[in-house]
């Protein structure tokens, strides 16, 4: 028997319970100082219900790009050999690395008025900064990363008989891939759909940036925290936590079946 | 080409054309994944770079050696420096116990480890306000009129004692934010390696340390570096929490990405983007060492393939 596991799992549950079940306990008790009609009209205050409705249609929109551009990337290196493909591979991670902020000025001013494509698009009529389509952008930006690290790794183990098989019982190459490669993909690409959006709900910093801050149009659930916080009211900022604390719990759950959907249907495949 | 097997004497040889789309789907599928990428990751990059030095080098030097940016550069250290070698400890004592021993709730556990991933960064800067913030746990503890342990109130009271718009709360918040990184490398990997070579080296007279250094540390340094470069990033460049806990004093509580904000805020684009150069090289540093380590990862188990 290996030593140390009290030692270890001790300070594991102290450190836990320290950095962040205690801190975590504190929303719920400062719910409780708001009666229960404050709280439920703290929540559903009509700014609060816009904002509601742009971070998950936001969110959502942002993640469903993803799951498409991200399939045909994690496709493009998964499958084939070009020139830089070691460097495309390592910049999929730029939106993990690059901190928020910066992202958040960049799109800002790529896109304003006078940026490099918000210049281009002006002509047109489509205004970027500070509209909804703003966070949009941005949104998509973090994104990325959550499908192609799902899909990759599954696509990668995909055994090529089953492939094979399909082929010669006569099947053409778009039949092979919606029939047989897709129907494989499906839970990594939800997985990763999920993780993207659930980024994407509670994303701050590289969102206010480009959005502007124009009350019922432009703010985000995280961007109102904000500002009860501004304004030192924090019971009020404490029950809109709580309306996304629910949602991100909700949210982990399904990834975490989603992931036993995978590893299931993995092994399954290499049995 | 040979065909793959044909399974029936009358069946056809499998057509090249159903194993890989034709040229043209190629091309177009591989130009919509550079686009998208370009567009979405490369032209952003060149863009902070490009704007950076928009007013040469001097004034690039100028921003940079700011008392103010300075600060911000020292603070942002101090966190990372504190935050990321207590997440390293905590991980490796979590993979420890979880990928070692068999327990009640294990997975429980791990789901409460993932959970700080799950929070928006805002609301993990409101948690700490609400324990350590003047109106939150703290605040009422140091303000009560017949406090619990009367010395120790009154003791924080004569220090002026201050976590939240302080330097303690930065560290807290980040702490939170980086919490789960290095063990969540280390966990699938320990897991992975099983306990039979710790098992022999007890067995041959080991102690536990000894065991620990010499038999485990060696398996698992390249995951636990790749966790450290990973919390090292996140703990540099956290922006949401971080702001919701640092009242944002110039020159006192404000870290790189807060002190990009501020300058950004006073129409300062080119000061903003050139502070913001150093967080994106920080970036491509984290994303070279990451290929690296994966790299030497994989060639390690190329060379000792699990059995």
């Amino acid at each position: 028997m290996l030593p140390g596991f009290h030692l270890t799992l001790g300070f594991t549950l102290f450190y836990l319970g320290l950095i962040v079940l205690i801190p975590l306990s504190a929303v719920f008790w400062k719910t409780t100082t708001l009666s229960w009609t404050d709280f439920w009209h703290t929540i559903t205050q009509p700014m609060a219900l816009a904002s509601y409705r742009l971070t998950f249609g936001a969110s959502f929109l942002a993640a469903l790009v993803n799951a498409f551009f991200g399939l045909i990337v994690t496709w493009v290196l998964v499958r084939y050999d070009f020139f830089g493909k070691k460097i495309v591979d390592a910049l999929v991670d730029l939106p993990f690395a690059l901190p928020t902020a910066v992202a958040g000025i960049t799109l800002a001013s790529l896109y304003g008025q006078n940026g490099w494509i918000g210049r281009l698009l002006v002509p047109f009529g489509i205004h970027v900064a500070n509209s909804q389509f703003g966070i949009f952008i941005a949104l998509t930006f973090i994104g990325l990363p959550f499908i192609v690290r799902t899909v990759q790794p599954i696509l990668e183990d995909l055994d090529p008989e089953l492939e094979e098989a399909a082929a010669s019982l006569g099947a053409n190459r778009w039949q092979v891939f919606w029939r047989v490669i897709l129907p494989m993909l499906t839970p990594a690409l939800l997985t990763g759909f999920a993780l993207a959006f659930a980024r994407a709900l509670g994303e701050y910093g590289s969102v206010i940036f480009i959005a502007g801050n124009i009350p019922m149009k432009t703010q985000i659930t995280p961007v109102l925290i904000m500002g009860e916080l501004d304004m030192f009211d924090y019971a009020r900022a404490t029950a809109l936590a709580v309306v996304m604390l629910v949602v991100s719990f909700v949210l982990l759950l399904v990834i975490n079946l989603l992931q036993w959907w995978t590893n299931r249907y993995n092994t399954t495949n290499l049995a | 080409m040979t065909p793959a097997v044909s399974f029936h004497s009358h069946s056809p040889a499998v057509p090249r054309r159903s194993l890989s789309e034709p040229p043209f789907v190629r091309r177009v599928l591989l130009g919509t994944a550079l686009g998208f990428m370009a567009l979405f990751l490369v032209l952003p990059l060149a863009f902070v770079f490009t704007q950076a030095f928009a007013k040469g080098i001097g004034f690039y030097g100028k921003t940079l050696s700011d008392p103010l940016a300075w600060k911000a550069i020292k603070l942002t250290l101090l966190a990372a420096g504190i935050a990321v070698p207590l997440n390293c400890v905590f991980g490796v004592a979590a993979a420890w116990a979880i990928a070692k021993f068999d327990f009640r709730g294990k997975n429980i556990l791990l789901t409460l480890i993932d959970l700080p991933f799950s929070i928006s960064p805002v609301i993990s800067g409101l948690i700490y306000v609400l324990v350590f913030g003047a109106q939150g746990w703290l605040g009422l503890y140091m303000n009560a009129d017949h406090p619990y342990l009367p010395w120790l109130a009154n003791w924080l009271n004569d220090h002026d004692f201050k976590i939240i718009f302080a330097v303690p709360g930065i560290v807290l918040a980040t702490l939170f934010v980086t919490f789960p990184f290095v063990a969540r490398e280390l966990i699938p990997l320990m897991q992975s390696q099983g306990r039979q070579e710790e098992e022999a080296a007890r067995v041959l007279g080991a102690s536990g340390w000894q065991t620990f250094w010499r038999v485990t540390l060696p398996n698992i340094k390249w995951g636990l570096l790749y966790g450290v470069i990973l919390c090292n990033a996140r703990a540099m460049g956290e922006f949401g929490a971080v702001s919701v806990v640092s009242g944002k004093i110039r020159g006192q509580t404000n870290t790189l990405p807060l002190h990009i904000e501020a300058l950004y805020d006073d129409y300062n684009f080119t000061g903003a983007f050139a502070v913001a150069s150093l967080l994106a090289f920080l970036a491509l540093l984290t994303l070279g060492l990451k290929t690296w380590v994966e790299y030497q990862h994989n060639r390690l188990q190329e060379r000792n393939p699990p059995c």
